[in-house]
């Protein structure tokens, strides 16, 4: 029981990472329509960024900051000099050209920094406050949570009570009436990617630490967690982000902490399937997915 | 209202009854009652946003009607679109829904392919797997002397996208034709066509309802609908404001009100 | 047209003899390599089988799939556990062989249906997410199945030497060499087959507008599955292929480096070619080996030289990835075919008689004497 409720509490805040870096998932769908797969690999240069700045400065609040700033520039060059050449007529080639930039930017990152697995330092303690005997969430845990959090309540504000944000939806949804009213659609779409990046690196910052360490490949299996989540939730529902996370943050806790760490990447595979033959419109989305 | 020119005891090609579909707060549709018989050519037309294509949507199963019923040979539609093909049913779509890598012969062999052991069309004419027409169950040979009757014999290798407008037009009308489907649905056939096209077209839906397959046509071009039409169901704001012969709902005060926004005058 | 061979002969028939032609001439040319090149044409032809069905998934049927490899490791597993438990009933020889590879080719099948079924159904890129994390998933299938699968080391086969009967003409290399050769044949001429068939018909039918092809009478979904199906059955055999030549199986040969490496392949050569794919595997095997060369020739440091082989290769092919997609989408293939075309317009301009005024449409030949042979764009050359 214990354990169980140590685990319930760790996969929450897992579950506000991988929420996290699904919604900067879903952030891309709306603007551009295409799953962004490259954005695993952009986040964890973000990562390596704030590392090296981490390093010079002996600070991680220079670094968090850094990932961030790094974040938005990585989704400005992207989107301004690699997407916006994908031939507009299929989807499919900029999904091929972000696996392209996948393969770059990790093989980039190993030739600088070698494949060695760093270990990442942060100021809050890792080990579990105990209440009563019980051990319930770190000092770190806790720091996400509240980081994600405030995120997350920062981008609905943005979204649905400012400017901007209201200009970024109406580009998204109805780009060419959007562009007759004023709106700079281009505009939109490059803060769209340079929001969604600095998400993604964010989420990727909060993540790493608690794994292994900082290696090029990181992030992958990162990125499949929140493609499962967005699947789960449904890939159009920034509230779906938030459920889907929740419910693969805990369903991967409970796994890791049953079956041991190596099963992880097993399971996600398995639920992903399982969503994906039973309810693919998203466990949370009211739609029905036609069936061809 | 029955039109006089169906027998009482045959059912109708296309029965729609009650016929409802609203997307979120919106109802495209609402309420929509109307029948093609058997042999008859009626066209749909209203102003933009009458809910025309939608009407067609929903016959195809391409969406789902909240309420009323759609029957065609007085069974209900199916679900799914795939097997439209087998009811007799084909569709031209607004946006011909062509390949342009895919050659012309290419895109006729798709249909007929699909109904490779079944009758290759429910509709007038057909046989078992023999194509009463050409007299062979090869789909190539089937597929050319259909081109041929469309003057399209010369394109069979040519990439669809190669090929201007109105001709890709008959492409598509023709890819529509090859199964001898029993009800034809033409979306907005004539757009964009010039006058030449448009009487070939004419011509072409003529031969075709006589051989006895049902036509109903979405159209915006009021004078080709007029004169090709046996009978207009007209559509405003999803409603089915008027039906009748042409020379009836060109008289009909609603009519012009719903076109013109000119009040009627009683 | 450049003049044809035997322009007679077309259709199925005509594709079986081109395929049975340019096998007998890639095992005529084992006889002129030596042992460590034959042993590279084996590769070459277990990632053709690979790169042959991906192209014709993505190219005919838009589906990307980023887990190709884990559908060669099924294969490979299939292979090497089927024949270790023929081996020690005392099965060995030809009969081990064959049923090893059928069991191979059958399990890449069945995983590939149920991945399909999941992934290839909808719209969108839900096959590529599921097929990423199948591949991720891959080195935690063998380690937790460790009893099975044997975890990192992979699993190992028993040698399959030369055949008594040619045991003096031929060395070990060019036998594996003409054993990967013909099964490689096999599956790619059978992937042709399928491409100017009906469900390569309906696969582009339904890749090129989805609505209009259900409204023909296709099945869409289970045209998008069947097209997946398809391909991870060739890459299964490759798998065995690849277990069968170099006698082992393990999950560090199939990751996603591998995978995307196929992707690379496959678009470089030509999506929907299988020429192209043809070319995509030969640069799959060759270009990392000039890379390696070419660095050792440069007196680096240790470090240095290590971080560069085994990046730089994954760097080059990343970089000319994005580059052919947003500058020559069509690949090789695709150059090739514009050229032939610029050519022949030149030809026959040079040929007809001045166009008349009042006929402005493109003129092309008229249809081939015998229709059903109609070649479909793209010309299949093996």
């Amino acid at each position: 029981m214990d354990r169980l409720l140590f685990l319930l509490a760790t996969g929450l805040a897992r579950g506000a990472i991988f929420a996290l870096f699904a919604l900067s998932l879903v952030l891309i769908w709306r603007a551009a329509r295409i799953v962004n797969f490259a954005q695993g690999a952009m986040a964890v240069v973000a990562v390596y960024v704030a590392f090296a700045v981490t390093g010079l400065t002996g600070s991680y609040w220079a670094g968090f900051a850094s990932a961030i700033v790094a974040g938005a520039a990585i989704g400005f060059a992207v989107e301004r000099g690699v997407m916006r050449f994908a031939p507009h007529d299929s989807p499919l080639s900029g999904v091929i050209i972000a696996i392209g930039l996948v393969m770059v930017l990790q093989s980039a990152l190993g030739i600088l920094f070698g494949a060695t697995v760093r270990p990442m330092e942060v100021p809050f303690d890792e080990r579990p406050i105990v209440i009563a005997g019980v051990p319930v969430l770190s000092p770190y845990d806790l720091f996400v949570l509240v980081v994600a959090v405030a995120v997350m309540a920062a981008l609905g504000v943005l979204f649905t009570r400012t400017s901007l944000g209201l200009q970024l939806r109406a580009s998204a949804f109805a780009p060419e009436v959007s562009r007759l009213l004023g709106v700079r659609v281009s505009r939109m779409l490059t803060i769209g990617w340079m929001l969604s990046a600095a998400v993604a690196a964010l989420a990727a910052l909060l993540l790493v630490p608690t794994e292994l360490g900082l290696s090029p490949h990181s992030t992958d299996v990162l990125f499949v967690y929140a493609f499962t989540v967005a699947v789960v939730g449904g890939l159009d529902s920034p509230p779906g982000a938030l459920l889907g996370g929740l419910v693969v943050g805990v369903l991967m806790s409970l796994v890791t902490g049953y079956l041991g760490a190596t099963v992880a990447p097993i399971a996600v595979l398995v639920l992903l399937v399982v969503v994906l033959l039973v309810r693919p419109g998203g466990i949370f989305s009211a739609r029905q997915v036609r069936q061809a | 209202m029955p039109s006089p020119a169906t027998p009482p005891e045959t059912e109708p090609r296309l029965d729609l009854s009650g016929l409802t579909v609203a997307f979120g707060g919106l109802t495209a549709i609402d309420g929509v009652d109307f029948h093609v018989g058997a042999g008859e050519t009626v066209a749909l037309i209203g102003p933009n946003g009458a809910g025309k294509t939608t009407v067609f949507n929903a016959v195809c199963g391409l969406v789902r009607p909240q309420a009323g019923s759609i029957r065609i040979d007085g069974r209900p539609a199916p679900a799914s679109p795939t097997k439209l093909l087998g009811r007799g049913v084909a569709r031209t779509l607004q946006a011909l829904g062509l390949v342009g890598g895919m050659t012309v012969l290419e895109h006729l062999l798709v249909p007929l392919t699909a109904a490779r052991r079944g009758a290759i069309g429910a509709g007038a004419g057909a046989g078992a797997d023999i194509d009463a027409r050409t007299g062979t169950a090869d789909p190539v040979a089937i597929a050319l002397a259909e081109l041929e009757a469309h003057d399209l014999a010369a394109f069979a290798s040519t990439p669809v996208g190669a090929l201007p407008y109105p001709d890709r037009k008959r492409v598509a009308l023709a890819r529509a034709l090859v199964t001898r489907p029993s009800l034809l649905l033409l979306d907005e056939p004539a757009g964009g066509l010039g006058a030449d096209d448009i009487a070939r077209l004419d011509a072409t839906v003529r031969r075709v309802a006589g051989e006895g397959c049902s036509v109903l046509l979405v159209e915006h071009h009021v004078d080709f609908v007029m004169g090709l039409a046996d009978r207009i169901v007209v559509l405003d704001f999803g409603r089915v404001i008027a039906t009748g012969t042409p020379a009836e709902v060109q008289a009909d005060p609603r009519v012009e009100e719903a076109y013109l926004g000119v009040k009627a005058a009683s | 047209m450049s003049p044809r061979i035997l322009p007679g002969l077309t259709g199925t028939p005509r594709l079986l003899v081109t395929a049975a032609a340019l096998t007998v001439l890639a095992i005529g040319g084992t006889f002129l390599l030596d042992p460590y090149r034959n042993y590279q044409l084996a590769l070459v032809a277990a990632y053709f089988c690979a790169t042959a069905g991906l192209t014709l998934l993505i190219g005919l049927s838009g589906q990307l799939s980023l887990g190709h490899a884990a559908l060669m490791a099924a294969g490979g597993y299939g292979y090497a556990l089927t024949a270790n438990a023929l081996t020690e009933s005392g099965i060995d020889g030809v009969p081990r062989f064959l049923v090893s590879l059928v069991v191979a080719v059958v399990a890449a099948g069945l995983l590939g249906l149920l991945l399909g079924l999941a992934g290839a159904r909808l719209s969108g890129p839900y096959l590529a997410g599921v097929t990423l994390a199948l591949v991720i998933a891959l080195p935690a299938i063998t380690s937790v199945f460790s009893g099975v699968f044997r975890g990192d080391q992979g699993v190992q086969i028993a040698y399959d030497g030369v055949p008594e009967a040619l045991r003096l003409i031929i060395a070990v290399e060019q036998w594996q060499a003409w054993v990967a050769i013909l099964v490689t044949a096999i599956v790619v001429t059978g992937l042709a087959v399928i491409r100017r068939g009906r469900l390569g018909l309906r696969m582009r039918a339904v890749h090129g507008d989805e609505t209009s092809a259900r409204l023909n009478g296709v099945p869409a979904g289970r045209v998008k599955v069947a097209a997946f199906t398809a391909s991870a059955v060739s890459a299964g055999a490759g798998g065995a292929i690849l277990c069968f030549v170099t006698q082992s199986v393990s999950p560090g040969a199939y990751t996603l480096a591998f995978s995307l490496l196929l992707v690379v392949a496959v678009v470089v050569g030509g999506l929907g070619s299988i020429g192209g794919a043809a070319v995509g595997a030969v640069v799959v095997v060759l270009l990392p080996w000039l890379i390696g060369t070419a660095i050792g020739a440069f007196d680096l440091p240790t470090e240095l030289e290590q971080r560069l082989s085994g990046n730089l290769g994954v760097l080059v092919f990343g970089a000319l990835l994005i580059v052919v997609t947003a500058v020559w989408p069509g690949g090789l293939a695709g150059a090739l075919r514009r050229r032939r075309r610029r050519e022949n317009r030149m030809l026959r301009a040079d040929q007809m008689p001045p166009a008349e005024p009042r006929d402005s449409r493109p003129a092309e030949p008229a249809i081939p004497a015998s229709p059903a042979s109609h070649p479909i764009s793209t010309e299949p050359e093996r």
